[in-house]
């Protein structure tokens, strides 16, 4: 009779020797190549950027005008354009966006045209930025007169941003629970009185955190923006919604174009405050997340 | 014992409640309305565009000069261009974004996980006209043109491949989450059977997650066919048939920057033909949108 140990071959209880064979210890290095790659890249782009422009980087780049030489060329019009841009987008993006999410989470009945709504609101994710642009080219500059102006610019972005919106103030407001409509509505509040004093001030945050990541999503967006017209060089500074005007990151694309070198530093210094931007952003998000979110 | 007064609150009606609701409404019809707008704006102007150019020169030429004299429409030398960017930035996101979520979903602790996943995002968050510059004067000077004899300042390659770079973390967020989604129950009659970490990763987890891997895909090519920055500056604005990817192409995309970066006038030709270049990427979206929606639904897995 041959013992019951000797059919048993390979460490069945614990998997650890099959675990280090050979091949497994290669795909799971492979594996972890493929998360690197796109670290690396990440901290290869940021150093990159960092060595060409933080030279260029001064107060007086900030308050200069564009100019034809490199070492002259300021951003002022592309920051000033940018806050005009942000400032708008912000004010017109947050009321429509809550204003949709409180229709479709509060209001809306369940029926074949809600979801057609929510189907839509997702496929408009996926379209193509640059389609934005000729949507407000015809629209925004053509059809209502605006010009390539700001105005026609924010409310480009606006649209683009939208979905964003939308899709955080829903996740906000159904995480406030149905014990704090219902408890209002029992005191004999209407569904709007509900909706104002109670549910929205709960959702407040998450509506925020929301628009801010809508936001950071608009400060980089050139290719709508370049669609629509704005212009590459501008040597004004924009005081009025219907100025035409440049921003941020077509002025940096303006700079890598030209044909002198020493204007892809002036690049890349304009690229680091646009990141700086981005990162402020982000860090406002993260802490009215971190400080306002309640836990039911 | 006095008369209950009949009040009936339902009925009252009250007018501020429904204004306000007819605002609302007006709200997330808004959304209705930009669908609506990017269809009619984009089928005005195309159709216009067509009355000019036969739609048979337009999809089979292989010359586009729409400025030149005489002019040519011919497409496919954009529409090649935004294929073979778009090919290799898959090659370079699909088998990356997919090994970075089977790691993230299998073989991290959940403390790399809290701390990698959000430092992928920060790579998707960035701007594109910032990685078209990384392209520009970094991937091409000083990694392809070194490594690669004949390769251009302007080249589809160093595009393709930083565009592939940008959707990585798409591609790896959406799989891990279908990942995730799959329950642990069928993880763990895969290990009670004696199968290896590597076993259940791609013979139980990634098959079973296979309908939300398609979305991910699906949703990184569109990101990809549409990409205009980093096309735009890394393979530059020359319309060129050729499927060499040392060489510089101008996609559909970096064309309609280069319309745009003139003064166009409305009702011009060049104004028609970016919106005829503009529909042409929306039904190329659409389609590959509807093969992974019918594909998504056919290999969906459904557990309770």
């Amino acid at each position: 009779m041959t013992s019951l140990a000797g059919t048993v071959r390979g460490p069945l209880a614990t998997g650890r020797r099959i675990e280090r064979s050979p091949r497994a210890l290669v795909f799971h290095a492979l594996l972890l190549v493929c998360l690197l790659v796109g670290l690396v890249t990440l901290l290869t782009l940021l150093v990159d950027v960092l060595r060409d422009g933080v030279g260029r980087l001064s107060g007086e780049f900030l308050t200069r005008l564009d100019s034809r030489l490199p070492s002259r060329a300021g951003i002022k019009p592309a920051l000033v354009g940018t806050a005009w841009l942000m400032g708008l987008v912000a004010l017109i993006s947050f009321p429509v966006g809550v204003g949709a999410a409180v229709y479709l989470e509060e209001f809306a009945p369940h029926n074949r045209f809600t979801s057609f709504i929510e189907v839509n609101v997702a496929n408009l994710a996926a379209v193509p930025s640059i389609i934005y642009g000729l949507l407000g080219l015809a629209v925004f500059v053509r059809f209502m007169s605006l010009g390539r102006s700001i105005l026609a610019g924010a409310l480009t972005l606006v649209l683009l941003i939208l979905p964003i919106i939308i899709v955080a103030s829903r996740e906000a407001l159904r995480a406030v629970p149905d014990s704090i409509r219902q408890g209002a509505l029992a005191v004999g509040a209407t569904g709007w009185q509900t909706v104002w004093h109670q549910t929205l001030p709960a959702a407040l945050p998450g509506s925020l955190t929301g628009m801010i990541l809508g936001l950071s999503r608009a400060v980089g967006e050139t290719a709508p923006l370049i669609t629509l017209g704005a212009l590459t060089y501008v040597n004004f500074v924009p005081t009025d919604p219907l100025d035409r005007f440049t921003a941020m990151p077509i002025q940096i694309f303006n700079w890598v174009s030209r044909p002198q070198t020493e204007f892809q530093h002036t690049a890349a210094a304009g690229i680091i405050l646009l990141l700086g931007v981005l990162l402020v952003m982000n860090a406002v998000a993260v802490y009215l997340r971190n400080r306002y979110e309640r836990r039911w | 014992m006095g008369a209950v007064p009949d009040i009936d609150l339902t009925r009252r009606r009250r007018v501020g409640e429904r204004l306000i609701r007819g605002a609302l409404l007006a709200c997330g019809v808004l959304s209705i309305g930009v669908t609506l707008g990017i269809l009619a704006s984009l089928a005005t102007e195309t159709i216009e565009f067509f009355r000019t150019v036969s739609p048979i020169d337009y999809l089979t030429g292989t010359r586009w000069a729409p400025t030149f004299t005489p002019s040519d429409f011919g497409v496919l030398p954009l529409v090649s261009a935004t294929l073979l960017i778009t090919a290799i930035a898959a090659a370079v996101a699909f088998p990356l974004g997919l090994g970075a979520a089977i790691y993230l979903s299998e073989y991290a602790t959940s403390r790399v996980r809290r701390v990698i996943k959000p430092t992928l995002e920060v790579l998707a968050g960035i701007p594109t006209v910032v990685f078209g510059y990384f392209a520009l004067t970094f991937v091409t000077p000083d990694v392809l043109q070194p490594l690669i004899p004949g390769t251009r300042i302007f080249n589809a390659l160093s595009g393709g491949l930083v565009v592939g770079v940008m959707i990585i973390p798409l591609v790896a967020s959406i799989s891990e989450d279908a990942m995730r989604a799959v329950p642990w129950s069928l993880r763990e009659a895969a290990y009670g059977m004696g199968a290896t970490r590597r076993t259940v990763a791609t013979r139980v987890v990634l098959p079973a997650a296979l309908s939300g891997v398609a979305a991910a895909f699906s949703l990184a090519l569109s990101r990809a066919i549409g990409e205009t920055m980093i096309v735009a500056i890394a393979a530059g604005l020359n319309p060129n048939l050729s499927p060499d990817p040392r060489q510089g192409m101008a996609t559909m995309t970096a064309y309609i920057v280069q319309v745009s970066l003139g003064d166009t006038p409305f009702g011009s030709i060049e104004y028609k033909t970016i919106y005829a270049l503009g529909t042409t990427l929306f039904v190329m979206t659409l389609a590959l949108n509807v093969v992974s929606y019918r594909f998504v639904k056919r290999f969906r897995e459904r557990y309770e």
